[in-house]
Order: C-alpha cells, then structure tokens, then sequence
C-alpha cells in the first residue's frame, strides 16, 4: 500500500553509470525503502548475494534456515509493519520452496516481492542444475511475476513488483532474474518508482450512487450487522471503520484476518465470525436485516453452508477487488473501492443511531456462550489445562498489548477467539491457506517488522514441528519472539474432527514430540515446560519478563474440543455449543 | 442453463500471460472450446478469442478473474448472437477424385470452398464459416476420401463494440475518469454486450 500514493517521479537520480544487474537491484530495494531481506544463498542467486557484502549496511539479511521460513517471514514482516515483506532465493529447490508461501500470501493478501536466481539464460529450458520453471510452477499463486534475462530490465520491473505487491489488494509478486542479468554491467540512470501501469487497475472507482444506496439502506435498517476482514487493516482504514459503527451503532464481527482492526473491547465488537466463531455472530447473521460486509471476501469458513447463509438480509459488499463482489455472496448493494474512502462517504450519509435492543441480542447470545463453553475454556474446574486459560492468562500479562502469531488448528482458532487486541496488526496467522508451520518463522518477522512490540508465537505441537528449524534463525540473530507450545499430544483439529464425524477412529494424529526444551536449549534458546495450573501464571511471566527468545511449552487437556462449531455443510445457525 | 460464450479479452503482449489466462479455467475444470490469440486494432494489444460452455455465472467470474490480472486490460464475453465470427477450415481431397467427380467440385463450390493448392495427388480447399457448416462438409466430403482436416479457433468481432481506442486513453490517464467497473453495474445493463 505504500507505494500508491507515491507521486514524486525519480527517486534516486544519478548520473548514468555502469553497475551490474546484482547491483540494481539492491538499489532498487533501498529506494523502496527496504530495511529487512529473508533470504538463503545458492548458486543461482549468488552474484546478488555478493552484491549484498557491500550494501551490509543499508540493508539487513536474515539468514534463515529453510526458504518457507523465509518466506513466513516476509509475510509475518508484511502484516505487522504494513509495509511489503521481502524474500530471496536460489532456483531450483530455493524456489520451488517458495511455493507454500506465495499461495498463502496470495490467498490472505500480503504484499511480498520475492526474488529468486535462475540458471544463466541460455541454459533455460536445458534442465540444467537447480533449473526449474519457476516462473509457470508460480503463476497460479502470485498476483503478479516476471522473468528477467537482461539486467536493462531490472529497474523498471522491481519497480513495478513493489507497486504491484503493494498496490490495490496487496499480494505475493516473483521475480526470477538469471544468472547472467545478475553479473551483466548496464547503463543505469537511476531508479524511478512505478505508480502507474495502463493494464492494471489497483483501485476500482467510488460510484456515489451506490454509497448513497447503501447508506440509505443502514439507515432503515432495524437490525443492521457489520462483518470485516482484513481490507480494513491493509486499508490502512481502522479509523474510518470505528467512526463508521459508531455513528450508526454497528455490531462488528470479524473474520480471522479482521481481528484487532477494531479492538477486542470496543463495546461495537461482537466477536469472530464463522465455524469456530462466536454464538451470537453466527446466529444472528441469519436475523440481521442488512448485512455489511467490509473488506472479507466471504470464505466458506464463515459462511457455512451458502444456500443457508443470510438469505433474509440485504446485502452491502464493500471490496477493493471487484472479483470478490458477487463471487459467493450475491450484493444488493456492491461499494466497489478503496474502503478508507468509501467508509467515510457511507459514514457521512449515516444517521446517528444506536440500535440498543438489536446490540444486546448479542450480549444475550455471549451470555450463553460463556455459560456453555467460555466459563468452562477459560476457568477451568477440572484438573487438566485447557487453551483458553493459557491464552486468558496471557492476555492478563500483556494486556492486550503484544502481537500474537498463530499457526493452525486448535489452537490457533482458541487463541483468535480469546487472546485481546488493542491494536491493529497485532494478530498474524495463516487464515486462508491453513498453513501448518506458519507461526514460528512469521513470528520472526512479524518482530522485525513491529521492533518495539512483544511478539508470541502461539503454536500447537504438530505444526511446530513442520518449520522448527527456524529456532536456529532465531538463535543467530537473537531475535526477541516468545514461543508458546500448546502440546496436547494430538492434532488436535483433525482429532476432532475424527472424534465428531468419523467415531473416533483416530487415524494418524497421535503425533509424538521431542523434549521441546532440550531442542530449544540445543539453539542456546532459553525454555521450560509445565503441565500444571499452579505454574502457568509465573511461567508466563517468566517466558514474557526474560531477556531474548524463549519457548514455553505447556501440557494441556489431550481431547479438549473447540467449541462452538458450526460443522461443515451446516448453516451458520445450526452453531453447535457442544 | 450453459451456453456457449466468446470472451474477448485486450492484453499487453507478455511472456506467460497465455498461461496465466489457461490456468483460470483449467483449475475450475473449465475446458476450452476455442482459443485463438491475435494482434488487435491497437499496435501492441493483444486480443484473445476464448470459447466456453458454461453458465452465465460461471462465465461472469471467470471473466472478473481474468480482468483482475495484471496485465490484462479488459476482459468482456458475449452470447452468439451479439458477435459476428468465424473460422477457417482446410480440407485435403484426392485431386483425382475432384477432377473425376464433378459432383464433388460442385459440392464444394455450393458450401463456398475455394482452392488454395492443387497437386496432382491432392487439392486443399479451405472455407470459414461457422462450425456446422464446416462441420456438414466433412460429413459430405467423407465418401470421397476426405484425407486431412483441420479447423481453426474462432474469431469474434462484437457486433456492438466501438473498438478499443477509447478505452485504452483511459487505461492511460494515471487517473481514471469514469469507474472501468461500468461493464458489471447492474442487472438491466446487459453484460453480454461492450458498453
């Protein structure tokens, strides 16, 4: 997003010189005002790398250990800083290692350029070493990428893959640059920022008519619900969004990615959409008589089943994607747009309303939960620990302040439901893509990219295990991120899963653990382990007071449940409490 | 209720962007009746003809999808009776069999065949027209020993259209002037034609 409003032209101008093509794009990267790469070296990428030994200074590199954590780490820098991640990698393998990453930045909409080595450009096509078509492997799940052969190219296409990333509904771009535009000296005159591509549409037109209609249709409305995602944050538009519920007396829920655009207290908030979401959203999506929809995209995972889906309700879909409008939720009134612009032209339009009766509906629906479900989660009685508490216990200790990593699963959906947010850019996870082994190297970045900010990485035992090498980033760059393990000794959402739809046949879930304290100790990372209630205050503390990295891990219940769900195929109103 | 469909889709001439379009609809399991890439009226746009049988909804989607890349400048589909098109077809008989028959040359002459080599093993004739015609020929040819056949995808020009001209000085301007979102707005505006 930084990138669009950029209107100066030349950025850095110098006199034509000859640099290499390794050069340029360095320099590239520091008029875009790139501070921090992921990246790991190979053959194909090395005449970059040794570009990189002289501009140490102006740009940091963090070495990571494998490049899917590179590349979480681009995403985790990217959402908590706003700003677009930045990756590097080899051909080949580096670049095939990308691939997870790109799709689940593609599918939650983080602006990432990754630039990746290829074999020189007269061995494409040869199967030479580490040569792989990187360019076709990665079209489906980039918004945007590029092969460069010849170093001439280099500016204006970095150029363009920052405006790219960064512009619109942000996303991963790729660019692969062979060998020998690498080493190849051309006549650079200097490095001009793209901020305008005749194909590309990055902000759809605002048409009054439809603002006007949507604010008339709020203002009828008698039971009116709000439901945002993510738009809101990368929107820039948190402000906007609050002043908009608040004039009309909006009830907000949120999608996985919308969590801490709106903070976790406001008394607007009615809690988190969708299959593991709270009682009352979900319900009431099917009471509401207009349903505003800012900035999500309507994932099967907050819907449920379609066909049963608000089919009483008027519907308002603001999206900067026009792709999105009418995809699975038909509009009656589409916003197309930027919605830090749209909000505030519906905000105008509003009448000041409050929508008292309609609202406590919603703390009727949360009284029920917290009787069913929320009491029992975070105040257990029994003797085994369960996720809400530890996740309530933290929340007591950083009030609400630090920024939380999630991986998936179990969780990752307690943690979204109960962990508290002040403010935005404060919850990083993998919503669309479900990707396991998220957290540890997002939470990496998600530190360089918010310095000042406590980061915990909370993450489940299984996909811990699927990126924990990045403990040996971590270690190299003593970067300050707290790990959080909650073991159950399972998988625990596909458990449940098999627990409620297949009879407990209990098919591959029983993962078995290392000591994850002794593995963190072998990166001279600091940890501790309990598996009792009476410890779980202090270790807390203990994990957030001390200086420098350091995991936690804690044993809770082995088949506790995460409730409320609305099981697959259902309408959100067949919400199950148990 | 499926249909047949023709997108028209303005490009920038890019390495790989055929591949980007494919792969919307190979991964809805969409198949391609007809795909024929060529230059526009403008010098550098690239103009893709893309022939689909699906639903109107499926068809509007997609088309949003695909108008959502990058470096795709606009994407529009229409039914068949708001585009005027072709396709060209050869055909390869024994020249024995035509100067023999004059049956046969009649019956290519009636379906407006012309002759575009002649060998004194084979003649090929070609036609363009629309695909049940090019289709009845084969079927008549047949019992004389059709030896080669081959038909082109089609090309569609919309009959409405004003061509791109105009579009493209907008796409130009660093700011637009009217939403380019125009061609989705409302029910009533028929979306099977270029506004």
């Amino acid at each position: 997003m930084q990138t669009e409003t950029t209107t100066d032209k030349a950025v850095t101008t110098e006199i034509v010189t000859e640099i290499s093509g390794s050069e340029a794009v360095l320099k590239a990267l520091i008029a875009e005002n790139v501070d921090t790469i992921f990246g790991y070296p190979g053959g194909a990428i090395m005449p970059i790398y040794d570009a990189l030994y002289d501009f140490n200074d102006q740009l940091e590199h963090i070495l990571v250990r494998h490049e899917q954590g590179g590349i979480h780490a681009g995403q985790g820098y990217a959402r908590t800083s706003g700003k677009t991640g930045v990756v590097f990698a080899t051909s080949g393998p580096g670049a095939t290692n990308l691939v997870t990453g790109l799709a689940d930045a593609m599918i939650d909409s983080t602006p990432l350029v990754c630039i990746t080595g290829q074999v020189f450009a007269h061995l494409l096509g040869t199967d030479a070493f580490q040569e792989t078509d990187v360019i076709n492997i990665t079209t489906p799940v980039t918004k945007w990428n590029y092969q460069i052969t010849d170093a001439n190219e280099i500016p204006a296409i970095l150029a363009k893959a920052f405006y790219i990333a960064g512009s619109g509904r942000p996303g991963p771009v790729l660019i692969d640059i062979t060998k020998n535009a690498q080493v190849q000296k051309f006549e650079y005159s200097g490095y001009t920022k793209c901020n305008h591509i005749r194909s590309y549409r990055p902000k759809p037109i605002i048409r009054k008519e439809y603002i006007r209609a949507a604010a008339e249709m709020i203002n009828k409305s008698e039971r009116p619900l709000v439901i945002f995602g993510q738009g809101v944050i990368l929107g820039k538009a948190e402000q906007e969004f609050k002043q908009f519920i608040e004039k009309a007396g909006l009830p907000a829920a949120w999608t996985i990615l919308g969590l801490s655009a709106l903070p976790t207290d406001h008394p607007l908030n009615v809690g988190m959409l969708g299959m593991h979401g709270n009682y009352g959203p979900n319900v009431l999506t099917n009471e509401c008589d207009v349903l505003i929809a800012v900035g999500m995209r309507f994932d099967d995972r907050v819907t449920g089943r379609l066909d049963r889906y608000a089919k009483q309700a008027k519907v308002i879909h603001l999206d900067i994607d026009p792709s999105e409008i009418d995809k699975n939720v038909k509009a009656d009134v589409p916003v197309w747009g930027d919605c830090k612009e749209s909000l505030p032209l519906i905000t105008a339009l509003l009448e000041k309303r409050n929508h008292q009766d309609w609202v406590s509906k919603f703390s009727t629906c949360m009284e029920k939960e917290v009787e069913a479900v929320i009491q029992n989660e975070l105040h257990p009685t029994d003797e085994v620990m369960t996720m809400g508490e530890v996740i309530y216990q933290l929340n007591q200790l950083t009030n609400g302040d630090a920024v939380i990593v999630t991986d998936v699963g179990q969780h990752q959906m307690v943690a979204c439901r109960y962990a508290k947010f002040n403010s935005s850019k404060s919850n990083v996870t993998s919503g669309g893509l479900g990707t396991m082994g998220f957290a540890l190297p997002a939470a990496i970045g998600a530190k360089y990219g918010a310095p000042e900010r406590q980061v915990v990485a909370v993450i489940g035992d299984g996909g811990v295990q699927m990126t924990i090498q990045e403990l040996g980033t971590i270690m190299q760059n003593n970067i300050d991120v707290r790990i959080l393990i909650l073991n159950n000794r399972f998988l625990g959402m596909v458990r449940q899963w098999q627990q409620l739809f297949n009879e407990k046949r209990y098919s591959f879930v029983d993962i078995e653990s290392p000591d994850f304290v002794a593995v963190a100790n072998g990166y001279r990372i600091a940890g501790n382990s309990i598996s009792k209630r009476e410890d779980l205050k202090d270790a807390l503390a203990t994990m957030l007071n001390h200086k420098g990295a350091y995991l936690l891990e804690v044993f809770v219940g082995k088949e506790n449940n995460v409730f409320p769900m609305v099981p697959q195929g259902c309408g959100v109103s067949e919400i199950r409490l148990k | 209720m499926k249909n047949e469909y023709t997108l028209t889709i303005y490009t920038e001439n890019q390495v790989g962007l055929l591949n980007r379009i494919a792969i919307m609809f190979s991964r809805r399991k969409i198949n391609i009746d007809s795909l024929n890439t060529s230059p526009s009226e403008i010098d550098s746009i690239h103009r893709f003809n893309i022939v689909i049988t699906e639903t109107e909804e499926t068809v509007r989607k997609i088309v949003r999808q695909i108008e959502k890349q990058v470096d795709v400048l606009k994407a529009y589909y229409n039914t068949n009776d708001k585009i005027i098109w072709q396709e060209l077809a050869l055909y390869k008989v024994p020249t024995a069999i035509v100067a023999e028959k004059i049956k046969v040359e009649r019956l290519l002459r009636s379906y407006g065949a012309r002759v575009v080599a002649i060998t004194k093993d084979y003649t090929i004739f070609e036609t363009t027209g629309q695909r049940a015609e090019t289709d009845k020929l084969i079927e008549v040819l047949a019992p004389y020993g059709l030896i080669e056949f081959v038909r082109s995808a089609r090309i569609a020009i919309i009959k409405d259209s004003k061509g791109f001209h105009e579009k493209l000085r907008e796409f130009e301007d660093a700011e637009p002037v009217t939403p380019l979102t125009d061609d989705f707005i409302s029910e009533e505006e028929s979306n099977s034609t270029i506004v």
